[in-house]
C-alpha cells in the first residue's frame, strides 16, 4: 500500500497517542517514538505499530508517534486510522473475534 | 573569693558544691554596641536584628554546619531560597540543609549546589527541577530522605543536630513568640518547625508581621528563639493549597473513595470514638465525604482526626462528626482559619505526631489511615517517592509513620496510571514496608495483606470485591503488558531512612 | 425470571481512548460505546477502529456491551455494522428508529454478516432508540420487528425538537412518549430504557426524573457520567422495606396453601394474583441486584 498523503490520527490526551504518517523518499519505515512510558513500553509500542504497517503492506514512510500511555489496542487502532487516512481511506478488511 | 561585683563567695559550699563566680564585665567588657544601632531601627528591639546577615553573624554560623527549615508554606515557601541566597553572598560553603521538606520552588537552589554553598540536603521529599537535578546525579553527596516521624526522632535523639534553624512565621513578636495561623501570609500549623525550635542550637525567626508582645497564642515560645528578623514577605499563602485539597469530580477517584469508605465501614474499626487520618490525594480526600455519610447514618462519631488537616476534615469537625483535630500541617486556608478559631482544633509537633521512639505518639492511636501510592508491589511495599521514570517526585511524609501506627492502613490507588501499572512486581523505591500495609483499594478490586486474615474475612462478609494482590497485578499486566524495569546507574543519589533511622532503600541515578 | 438488570447503561464516546478503556469499571449494568452523536463526522473512522479494536482486546466479563452505531441512512452506518458485528458486542443499538423496516433492515444486515463469518445467526442482539414522533407512534411495531430486539429506548432531545417544543424540568412534554415506550416494550416483552439526564451536576434533578420514570414502568436509564450510576441504581433496586413486604406476601401464600385456604390475606388486606406477581418481581430484581440472597434469606441492603 502506498502513502499518498499525510495521515494523522489520535489525540494527546492521557491513555491516547497521536500518530502521523508521511510519505518518504527513502525505502523503509522510519519510526520515531516519544512516549511517557518509553522506558517500560517503548519497544512494545514500536513493534505493535510496525506490525500494523506490515499488515497494510506499507514499505516506505515516515511515522512519528507521540504516546501518552495508550494500551496496545489503542496503538493499533490509531496507527490503522492514520495509515488508512494516509493511503486515501482504504477499505479495511475487518477480522472476526479476538 | 571576690566575684565581679565584689561579693565574698566561698569556693566550695557543703550541700551546694563548687561555686562558679559571677564574672561578667570583670575584664571591663562592655555591652554590644552594634545592638544599639539595631535599636534605632526598632526602638522596641529586644531580639530583633536588622537583617538575615546580622542574625547569621550573631549565631556564629560556620561552613559545614547544619541549618534547618520547615515546609509549612509548601510551594509558597520563600524563606529557604531567601536565607540560602544570603548565605551564598556571605561566602558560606558546604552547608547541610535539613528541611522538613522541599518543593518545586527550590529549583532556585541548584546554582548554590553548583557553587558549593550547599553540600547536602536532608528532606522528606523533593519535586521539580531540584529533584531532577539530583536524580540525574548532579550532586556529590546523596540526599537523605526521612519521614516526618523519623526526622522528629532524629532531632530529639541527636542523630540530626541542627546548628541554626531559620523559621519563617506569619506572626511573631519582638521576643520570638510566634504562630503560623495569624497574619497576612498564614500557613497554619507550625508542627514541623516546633521540633526544630525546641532542639536547634540557635533559632532565628523570620517574619513579615511583627505584632504586639506577647503574641498569644504562640506555637513557638520566646525562650526557644535567639533572634527575630523582619522581611518583606515570608511566604505565599496561596502556595499551601497546591490545588490538592478540593473535592474531586474525577469519577475514578470517587469510585476508589467509595470502596475505601466501604472498607473502613467493614473493617471492624468503624465504631463510635474511632480515629482517622486521610492524605491529601484526590481519592483519599473524597473518602471523607463517603465516610461522613456512613457516620451520620450509623450515628458514629470520630474521637479525633490526625495529621495534615484539610477543609473537608474541618467541615466534619464543625458538623460534630469529629471531636478533635490534631494538626501537624494545615493543607488549606479553611484549615488555617479553623486552627485560629476552633478550640478543639489543636496544633501538635512532628514529635507528638509520629516520633517512633514515643509509644504515645499520635500515629499509634490511629484506627484508620488512608494513604496514596505511586506504586505498590505484590508484597504491599509502597513507593511514594520516585515516578515511573525513576526520577524523584514525591515525599515520604508521614506515610510510613501512620502505616506503622494505624490499626488499619488503607492504600488507595488506581490500578493503572496511563499505561503504568500501579500494582507491580517490585516497586522502584520502598518508603513504606508492606508488612505495615493492610488493605489496597483500587478502582478494579480490593486486596488484603495476608498478614491480616481477620480483616479479609470481615471485608468478604460485607460483600466487597476482595481478591489477592497478585490477581490485581495480573489484571493490570494483562492490560498493559509486562513493564520493563527502570534503568538506573550504580551511583546512589538518595538514601531513604525508615522512621527508626535505618536505611530501607537507596535511590540510584537514572540512566543517562 | 429476570436474567439481567438494565438499570443503567453508561455511555463512552467512541473516540475517547481513556473512557473507552475504563467505562466498565464504574459498576453500570451495561456499557455503551458510542459511534454516533458523540463522535464528530471527521472522526467516525477513528472511533470505529478504536471501539472495534478495544472490544476485540478487552475482557469485560459478564458486563453487557452495547455499541451505538450510526444509522444506515448515513455514510457511516454500513461500515459500522461491518466492523462491529465482527467485534461481537452483546448488543448493537440503532439510533433514530422510526419504522419497523429500519429494524428489519439492520436485522437482515447483521444476519448476512453472521452467516458470512460463521457466527450463529441471532448472536448479536439489538436495541432500538426511538427519537421522533413517527417512531413513538410506531413503538409497538418497532418493538416486535425483530427477534434480536431486547429493548427500546427513548431519546428525548431529538424527539422534543421533532414535537416543536422544548424540554422542561417536569418533563410533561415527554409523558406520552415515555408511557408509549413502556407500554410497547411490555406488550413485546422487552426492556424499556429512559433517555439521558444531561446536567451531571444536578443530582437532585436526576433523582426526581429517575423516580418518575421508574414509576412509569421503565427498567432503567442511560447515563452519561459515572457519578449518575449510584443514584439511579438506588431507585431501580428494591429497598429493604420493599423486599420485606414482598417476602411477607410470599410467606402468606405459602401459609394459605398449607392450610388449603382459598382466600389469602396479609394484615387484613386481601392478596390477589397481581400483588403476588409484583412481589415475585421485586424479589427477582432484588436477587439479580444482590440485594437479597434467596438461599440464606438475607436482605443485604
Amino acid at each position: 500500500m502506498d502513502i499518498v498523503k499525510t495521515g494523522i490520527a489520535g489525540t494527546l490526551e492521557s491513555s491516547d497517542l497521536m500518530v502521523t504518517i508521511k510519505e518518504s523518499g527513502e525505502d523503509g519505515i522510519h519510526l520515531e517514538l516519544k512516549s511517557t512510558v518509553q522506558q517500560q513500553f517503548g519497544e512494545e509500542i514500536k513493534e505493535v505499530a510496525l506490525a500494523v504497517l506490515r499488515q497494510y503492506g506499507v514499505k516506505r514512510c515516515k511515522v512519528s508517534i507521540e504516546d501518552k500511555g495508550a494500551l496496545d489496542c489503542t496503538v493499533i487502532a490509531r496507527v490503522r486510522t492514520a495509515v488508512s487516512r494516509a493511503c486515501g481511506n482504504v477499505k479495511y478488511n475487518w477480522e472476526v473475534g479476538r | 573569693m571576690l566575684n565581679a561585683v565584689d561579693r565574698e563567695i566561698p569556693e566550695y559550699l557543703e550541700g551546694y558544691g563548687k561555686m562558679k563566680l559571677f564574672d561578667k564585665f570583670k575584664e571591663g567588657s562592655v555591652k554590644d554596641l552594634d545592638r544599639f544601632q539595631d535599636r534605632l531601627v526598632y526602638p522596641n528591639r529586644k531580639k530583633i536584628i536588622s537583617s538575615i546577615k546580622r542574625a547569621v553573624e550573631a549565631v556564629g554560623l560556620k561552613d559545614g554546619m547544619t541549618i534547618s527549615f520547615h515546609h509549612h508554606f509548601r510551594s509558597g515557601d520563600l524563606t529557604i531560597n531567601l536565607v540560602l541566597n544570603e548565605l551564598a553572598s556571605m561566602g558560606f560553603k558546604d552547608l547541610i540543609v535539613s528541611a522538613s521538606s522541599l518543593t518545586d520552588v527550590h529549583a532556585a537552589l541548584i546554582p548554590l549546589v553548583r557553587e558549593g554553598v550547599i553540600r547536602k540536603f536532608e528532606t522528606s521529599g523533593l519535586r521539580g527541577g531540584l529533584a531532577e537535578f539530583i536524580s540525574n546525579g548532579m550532586m556529590e553527596i546523596p540526599i537523605q530522605i526521612r519521614s516526618h516521624g523519623g526526622r522528629a526522632r532524629a532531632i530529639v535523639n541527636g542523630d540530626l543536630h541542627i546548628d541554626v534553624a531559620f523559621l519563617g512565621v506569619s506572626s511573631c513578636d519582638v521576643y520570638g513568640n510566634a504562630n503560623g495561623f495569624t497574619g497576612q501570609n498564614a500557613c497554619g500549623s507550625l508542627g514541623y518547625a516546633k521540633v526544630d525550635a525546641e532542639y536547634a542550637d540557635h533559632v532565628v525567626m523570620i517574619t513579615d508581621n511583627l505584632v504586639e508582645c506577647p503574641n498569644i497564642p504562640f506555637s513557638i515560645p520566646q525562650n526557644q528563639v535567639d533572634h527575630v528578623v523582619v522581611v518583606d514577605k515570608v511566604g505565599d499563602t496561596a502556595g499551601i493549597m497546591s490545588g490538592a485539597t478540593r473535592f474531586t469530580k474525577n469519577p475514578r477517584d470517587l469510585l476508589i473513595a467509595r470502596h475505601a469508605a466501604d472498607v473502613v465501614e467493614a473493617s471492624g474499626y468503624f465504631y463510635d470514638g474511632f480515629s482517622l487520618q486521610t492524605g491529601s490525594g484526590g481519592a483519599s480526600l473524597a473518602t471523607t465525604r463517603f465516610l461522613s455519610e456512613k457516620m451520620a447514618r450509623r450515628d458514629i462519631k470520630a474521637s479525633f482526626a490526625l495529621g495534615g488537616i484539610t477543609g473537608q476534615i474541618v467541615k466534619m469537625h464543625e458538623e460534630g462528626l469529629i471531636g478533635k483535630l490534631l494538626d501537624v500541617q494545615s493543607f488549606d486556608l479553611t484549615a488555617v482559619q479553623s486552627l485560629r478559631k476552633n478550640p478543639n482544633h489543636y496544633e501538635i509537633s512532628a514529635a507528638y505526631y509520629a516520633n517512633p521512639d514515643d509509644e504515645g505518639s499520635a500515629v499509634n492511636q490511629l484506627d484508620v489511615v488512608i494513604l496514596s501510592a505511586l506504586e505498590i508491589d505484590v508484597d504491599f511495599n509502597v513507593n511514594v517517592m520516585t515516578g515511573s521514570d525513576g526520577v524523584i517526585r514525591g515525599a515520604s511524609g508521614g506515610h510510613c509513620d501512620t502505616a506503622a501506627g494505624a490499626c488499619v492502613t488503607i492504600i488507595v490507588a488506581p490500578l493503572l496510571r496511563g499505561r503504568i501499572p500501579t500494582v507491580c512486581d517490585r516497586v522502584h523505591t520502598i518508603i513504606t514496608p508492606g508488612k505495615t500495609v493492610d488493605v489496597l483499594v483500587t478502582d478494579q478490586g480490593i486486596a488484603v495483606n495476608p498478614l491480616r486474615p481477620e480483616l479479609q474475612e470481615r471485608l468478604m462478609k460485607s460483600g466487597l470485591p476482595v481478591c489477592s494482590i497478585e490477581d490485581l497485578k495480573e489484571r493490570a499486566y494483562k492490560l498493559t503488558g509486562v513493564p520493563r524495569e527502570i534503568r538506573v546507574e550504580d551511583r546512589i543519589v538518595g538514601v531513604v531512612n525508615y522512621r527508626d533511622g535505618s536505611v530501607i532503600d537507596v535511590i540510584r541515578q537514572v540512566a543517562k | 425470571m429476570i436474567s439481567r438488570l438494565r438499570r443503567t447503561m453508561l455511555y463512552a464516546p467512541g473516540n475517547n481512548a481513556g473512557m473507552v478503556r475504563d467505562v466498565h469499571i464504574y459498576g453500570s449494568d451495561s456499557i455503551m460505546f458510542d459511534l454516533e452523536d458523540s463522535v464528530s463526522v471527521h472522526e467516525k473512522d477513528s472511533a470505529r477502529f478504536l471501539v472495534y479494536q478495544t472490544l476485540r482486546t478487552m475482557d469485560y466479563g459478564r458486563k453487557e456491551t452495547v455499541v451505538r452505531v450510526n444509522g444506515l441512512d448515513t455514510p457511516y452506518g454500513l461500515e459500522d455494522f461491518n466492523a462491529i458485528v465482527r467485534a461481537k458486542p452483546d448488543i448493537i443499538r440503532l439510533p433514530k428508529t422510526e419504522t419497523p423496516e429500519d429494524v428489519m433492515e439492520a436485522d437482515r444486515l447483521i444476519t448476512g454478516i453472521e452467516e458470512e463469518i460463521g457466527m450463529e445467526v441471532g448472536t448479536i442482539k439489538m436495541f432500538a432508540a426511538i427519537e421522533s414522533a413517527l417512531g413513538i407512534l410506531n413503538a409497538y411495531p418497532i418493538a416486535k420487528a425483530s427477534k434480536r430486539l431486547v429493548g427500546i429506548a427513548i431519546g428525548a432531545e431529538d424527539y422534543v425538537t421533532d414535537l416543536k417544543t422544548t424540554r422542561s424540568k417536569e418533563g410533561v412534554e415527554l409523558l406520552m412518549a415515555r408511557s408509549q415506550i413502556v407500554v410497547a416494550a411490555r406488550a413485546a416483552g422487552i426492556s424499556a430504557i429512559d433517555t439521558v439526564f444531561s446536567d451531571v451536576d444536578d443530582e437532585e434533578g436526576l433523582i426526581r426524573e429517575t423516580a418518575l420514570v421508574k414509576q412509569l414502568g421503565f427498567d432503567g436509564k442511560s447515563v452519561i457520567n459515572p457519578r449518575q450510576i449510584d443514584p439511579v441504581h438506588k431507585i431501580f433496586t428494591p429497598g429493604s422495606k420493599e423486599i420485606h413486604n414482598a417476602l411477607n406476601v410470599i410467606e402468606a401464600i405459602k401459609e394459605a396453601e398449607a392450610k388449603g385456604s382459598g382466600v389469602i390475606s396479609l394484615n387484613g388486606k386481601m392478596i390477589d394474583k397481581p400483588i403476588v406477581d409484583r412481589a415475585k418481581r421485586v424479589l427477582d430484581l432484588a436477587v439479580v441486584a444482590r440485594a437479597y440472597n434467596p438461599e440464606s434469606g438475607e436482605v443485604l441492603c
